[in-house]
């Protein structure tokens, strides 16, 4: 049998995008992952898949064709009064355009994992900037790294080795001997216990604690109260000072900031903060972004419509207003009279109260593996993989596109193609 | 019953069975709630006991870990299907709920795991 290495493969799993992942392909099926982190090589390597399109029927799914579950899905989503197309972040933006296309059609609502994950942050930026740079410039400049309330050790492997930590940068040759870590969280992750400093923030205080930074930054510690979240004062002035005297300093900011009390104005106080202290130096902020696609979908959603996420077409024109159209504003609001679910799990990513209205409408899932949306599903249609199966555009966390590999032929369909045969359908059923 | 804060999120196991989630690799990745040793002897626990998570939006029965980089007072449920059945479904105004930072009370109960299929056939029900 044949074997060949496919290298230089885009891993398709987290926002890191990590772009030198070889791949053995024998027989045209995959065997073997080299360098990926456990979780994209579980990944690229594959589980069991869904192995036919589904309608259920009596309670049960049911295999039938490609074409009887097109059929079925266009007829519910051209039915629908207020459908809900949710999803978009772990595939390729080729689909995401169709997507949009199809939620313009029908005036539906079409959101991203954003609106469960980094909205917040998505919203802090609106208000007040984003001062960014490229996962290049942090390998080769940032000698200051403070990860808060973020875990790359468990979300993202293999960020420290391969951009922020113990990568060796043009200025950076020693890695890890040339920059400082910072972990800020409300407990000691993996990730604390292999940077340079721990600071614990009891949980809710970010807000204060980025205050404090900013009124001692601007030379007023004698306000600041001896301990802030938890956190002491002369912690907070060593912080300081640290991010003050760095050459390239970066916040890598998570779920920590975004899930917690204050949401989006936890991060409007760190860019403030980023804004300030490059009044001294230079400094940066990147949100670490979960699924390896959910960058493009916020940058496909915004050149198409002007939004990133949480876009509602029922006007006949694009309206956003998270908090009113994201996800599971709706569901939880009994809103959506119908649903589809593309490459994203909201059976397994949203609160239950969701799921109860989710099980009461309507489901399509597409997507190439069964998980707990399934479980609701009336409509399941097995997609090919983007980025194993099928080539595409994904965005990295820090906005740089990048062209994802196909390395193994199948027969699933993919969801581009998918989705143009439901658009299709959708608009001769509605002419 | 010990009231705690809940917070929760990802894990490297929960992340290598993402798409392998009706598997009982899953299950044992996510059914869990970690907290500290002083807390897991406070409520009487050891490690794979069964303990009962409540907050005002639900309870669910996971199996108890131990993880001292815990303060007292904080557990974490890796994110899926069990740590939701218990979340702030509060949106903030931004559409996003409250995964974490949830008020919950943690004990040891006889209760066993719900299987993911009947978790999840439990939001059918009227």
């Amino acid at each position: 049998m044949a074997t060949e290495t496919v290298t230089d493969v885009i891993c398709p799993l987290c926002g890191s995008l990590c772009d030198d992942i070889e791949v053995i392909v024998e027989a045209g099926r995959i065997t073997n992952v080299k360098k990926a982190c456990p979780l994209g090589k579980s990944k690229i390597m594959g589980h069991g898949r869904i192995r036919a399109p589904m309608v259920r029927e009596g309670g049960e799914l049911r295999e039938v064709s490609y074409d009887v579950a097109i059929e079925r899905s266009a007829e519910i989503l051209s039915d629908a009064k207020r459908p809900l197309l949710y999803g978009w972040s772990s595939l390729i933006c080729e689909a995401q355009r169709k997507g949009v296309e199809l939620a313009e059609e029908i005036g539906a609502l079409i959101d991203n994992t954003a609106s469960v994950c980094h909205g917040p942050t998505v919203i802090g930026v609106q208000g007040k900037g984003s001062p960014g740079c490229t996962l290049g410039e942090v390998k080769n400049r940032a000698d200051l790294v403070v990860f808060w309330g973020c875990n790359p050790a468990e979300a993202h492997p293999r960020h420290r080795a391969r951009y922020s930590h113990a990568a060796k940068g043009f200025f950076r040759p020693g890695g890890k001997k040339d920059r400082k870590v910072y972990v800020v969280d409300v407990r000691e992750t993996k990730t604390a216990k292999v940077a340079d400093e721990f600071i614990r923030v009891e949980p809710g205080y970010d807000y204060m604690v980025f205050s404090a930074l900013r009124t001692i930054l601007a030379g007023h510690e004698d306000v600041v109260p001896d301990t802030v979240g938890g956190v002491e004062k002369s912690k907070l002035i060593e912080m300081v000072d640290a991010m003050k005297s760095c050459e390239f300093g970066i916040i890598f900011g998570g779920m920590g900031l975004t899930h917690s009390r204050g949401r989006y104005k936890n991060l409007e106080n760190v860019i403030s903060l980023v804004d300030e202290l490059n009044a001294h130096t230079k400094f940066t902020l990147m949100p670490m972004r979960g699924h390896y696609n959910v960058t493009g979908s916020g940058h496909t959603f915004a050149w198409l419509t002007g939004y990133p996420f949480a876009v509602d077409f029922s006007r006949g024109y694009a309206w956003y207003n998270p908090g009113e159209t994201a996800a599971n504003d709706v569901l939880l609001r009994g809103e959506v009279d119908a649903m589809m679910a593309i490459a994203a799990d909201p059976g397994a990513h949203f609160p239950g109260e969701s799921l109860r209205h989710m099980a009461k409408i309507p489901l399509i899932q597409i997507d190439p593996y069964p998980n707990p949306t399934t479980e609701l599903a009336d409509v399941v249609i097995p997609s090919a993989i983007s980025g194993v199966e099928v080539a595409g555009t994904a965005y990295r966390m820090d906005g740089v596109p990048i062209r994802t590999r196909k390395i193994v032929d199948t027969d699933y369909l993919s969801d581009e193609e998918i989705l143009e045969r439901i658009l299709t359908r959708v608009r001769e059923l509605r002419r | 019953m010990r009231k705690v804060i809940l917070i929760t999120g990802r894990t490297i196991d929960q992340g290598k069975n993402l798409e392998n989630k009706m598997s009982d690799e899953y299950l044992d990745a996510v059914a869990r709630c970690e907290m500290n040793e002083s807390l897991l002897s406070e409520i009487g626990a050891t490690e794979g006991d069964t303990v009962r998570v409540k907050t005002e939006f639900g309870d669910v029965v996971v199996r108890a870990a131990k993880d001292d980089g815990l303060p007292d007072g904080l557990v974490f449920i890796p994110m899926g299907p069990w740590a939701n059945a218990v979340v702030d479904t509060d949106t903030g105004g931004v559409g996003t709920p409250g995964f974490k930072g949830v008020e919950a009370t943690v004990e040891r109960t006889d209760a066993p795991v719900l299987p993911l299929k009947e978790l999840i056939a439990s939001y059918k029900e009227a």
